[in-house]
């Protein structure tokens, strides 16, 4: 290949006031762990909430969480994207509607859509890890925490949840880096953020492989930079023998 | 205290106990022994709340808690639990495991309390460590502490022994005995060994096809049994065909016995007699000879198989300093203070 690498290109003004090409990788990273870590939160709590539905001795709290899960986990994620973003809004009621339409700024908007999008899309597979995690404890936690005299609730958040995460952390792992990975998909509804940023700085610049090799290290960097986090998350937490313990 | 009536239990179409029945004094330590499958777990988790009761009812300190109508949910049973493999909480520390079932104390008088229960247990000054840093003799010691800490109105221990290796097994047995009459704990043991049942009960249910044979002391169980199926399960034996020549008296090979226990069958019929190892006295003087089968060394003492002249084999104690070779013929002596015979069709 005989291609001719321009590095300095990032560092070359874009001609809107005194921004540089770098500045916009900037603001794509900004937004990009804005939505990835909004998405997350949301992820973890619905998905928290439905994995423990589909734990529950009542049939209708677990059916609704299976529902749920072959649900999201089943339609590509670009077209619940755009269900979101495109039909959605449209059902809402007229006055949020055109709040949601016109009064906002695009840019929010489509981050509202995109959070929720990937949000509730995750929760699907935060709900199945966290199910795997309470079904593999021993059956004996449960009921050894039912005959102390501990309600449901309780059991759930004293005993059975503070282990099934720390089982789960490294799957969760991967669901969290996942949602920044995905989080680019946001690119195809205008949100600037680091993919949509890249596509920009291809174009202007006409330098497609510096500006996506840059996008490749930063979101590279970013995941070995989770990930070793995660890692000493799961560390500090661990418990030796968490699984071993109790056997059955 | 403690009332089963009639209680039967099922999974699906499958009954697993059925009229099944026992009573349990306060302070008492009772024991459902047999072997697995027989439906001893199942009955314990019933009465913990674990199961449902399809038919009869359990009372608990004059509360029905379980009928074929009604269950009282476990957490309100106040019924204590030690599991088999002692489900402590890993991600809690010795004392967090045992305060756990303490919510309703303030700080204070829980720290008390986990401090009364280390040194009832034996564990004083052990509350920050992790059950994974434990032995298994600990680890059970701090799951029998954190079951008693809420003073459960009943204690019930799934196979509690059955992870410990032999010797600790036994000295553990006594130990939580000695920790349950302290307490004054009104307790159920689940077992398959007979030795753990007569260690730490006081009454004995032998189990088997959910039902039980027989509900008596641990010394009744062994020296009156009240069925074949009893006296073949507790304690070592064989039968010897004899002959009901009176009212109370059997002719044996070794003789005949007349003892006070009752029977049934009459003059004549067959009965089938349970000679027990120390029924069987090895005396060089007697005229009975039996030639020695097999011999198990057990340290004070040689357990004897032998045969009797007819080809009918028993089993004899002997004290170990008489060691006989196999195949040797010596003189026994037949010493039965408790007549257990069974009618031949009985």
């Amino acid at each position: 290949m005989n291609y001719n690498w321009d590095w300095s290109v990032f560092f070359k003004s874009t001609g809107i006031g005194s921004e540089i090409y770098l500045d916009w990788f900037i603001t794509g990273l900004g937004w990009t762990v804005a939505l990835s870590l909004s998405s997350w939160v949301i992820a973890l709590l619905l998905g928290t909430v439905l994995g423990v539905m589909r734990t529950l001795p009542g049939r209708f709290a677990a059916r609704f969480a299976t529902v749920y899960v072959e649900l999201f986990r089943n339609v590509p994620l670009l077209v619940q994207l755009f269900v979101w973003y495109f039909l959605v809004p449209d059902w809402l009621p007229e006055k949020l509607e055109l709040w949601f339409k016109q009064d906002l700024h695009p840019a929010t908007s489509a981050f509202i859509s995109v959070t929720v999008c990937l949000g509730l899309f995750t929760a699907a597979r935060v709900c199945e890890q966290v199910r795997t995690g309470i079904q593999a404890l021993p059956r004996g936690q449960a009921m050894a925490a039912y005959a102390l005299g501990l309600r449901l609730p309780q059991v759930y958040r004293k005993v059975l949840l503070p282990q099934a995460f720390r089982i789960i952390i490294p799957p969760l792992t991967s669901e969290f880096l996942n949602v920044f990975k995905n989080s680019s998909v946001a690119s195809l509804i205008g949100l600037m953020e680091l993919l949509a940023q890249t596509k920009q700085t291809a174009e202007f610049t006409a330098n497609l492989f510096e500006a996506f090799t840059l996008a490749t290290v930063i979101y590279f960097v970013l995941n070995m930079a989770l990930m070793l986090i995660m890692r000493g998350v799961e560390k500090r937490v661990r418990v030796p023998g968490l699984i071993a313990l109790g056997g059955k | 205290m403690l009332h089963l009536n009639d209680i039967a239990l099922r999974y699906g179409a499958k009954t697993v106990v059925e009229h099944l029945s026992l009573s349990l004094a306060a302070g008492q330590i009772g024991c459902l022994l047999g072997a697995s499958g027989c439906g001893k777990t199942t009955v314990l988790r019933a009465i913990a709340g674990f199961e449902t009761v399809r038919e009869g009812s359990i009372v608990l300190g004059g509360e029905t808690v379980a009928d074929a109508r009604r269950s009282v949910p476990p957490e309100l049973r106040q019924i204590g639990m030690v599991f088999q493999d002692y489900a402590l909480f890993p991600h809690l520390d010795v004392a967090g495991n045992i305060a756990f079932g303490l919510g309703r104390l303030d700080r204070a008088a829980r720290r008390a309390r986990v401090d009364e229960l280390l040194e009832l247990v034996g564990l004083t000054g052990q509350g920050g460590r992790y059950p994974h840093q434990l032995s298994g003799g600990q680890q059970q010691r701090v799951a029998l502490a954190r079951a008693l800490a809420p003073s459960p109105r009943l204690l019930l221990l799934d196979e509690p022994f059955s992870n410990l290796d032999v010797e600790l097994r036994e000295r553990l047995a006594q130990e939580v005995r000695a920790i349950l009459k302290a307490a004054g704990t009104t307790a159920i043991l689940v077992t398959h060994d007979q030795h753990e049942a007569f260690a730490v009960a006081d009454v004995v249910g032998v189990m088997a096809d959910g039902h039980i044979r027989q509900w008596a002391t641990p010394y009744r169980l062994y020296h009156e049994p009240a069925d074949r199926f009893v006296a073949d399960f507790i304690g070592e034996g064989t039968f010897l065909p004899g002959r009901i020549v009176g009212a109370q008296c059997i002719e044996i090979e070794l003789g005949e016995i007349c003892r006070t226990v009752p029977f049934g069958g009459r003059p004549g019929d067959v009965a089938d007699v349970l000679i027990r190892p120390d029924d069987i006295q090895h005396d060089d003087a007697s005229p009975t000879r039996a030639r020695v089968l097999a011999k198990a060394f057990r340290g004070a003492e040689f357990l004897y198989t032998l045969e009797l002249p007819s080809g009918a084999r028993v089993l004899s104690l002997v004290p170990s300093h008489h060691d006989h070779a196999i195949g040797e013929a010596i003189g026994i002596r037949a010493e039965i203070d408790h007549l257990i015979a069974f009618a031949r069709g009985e």
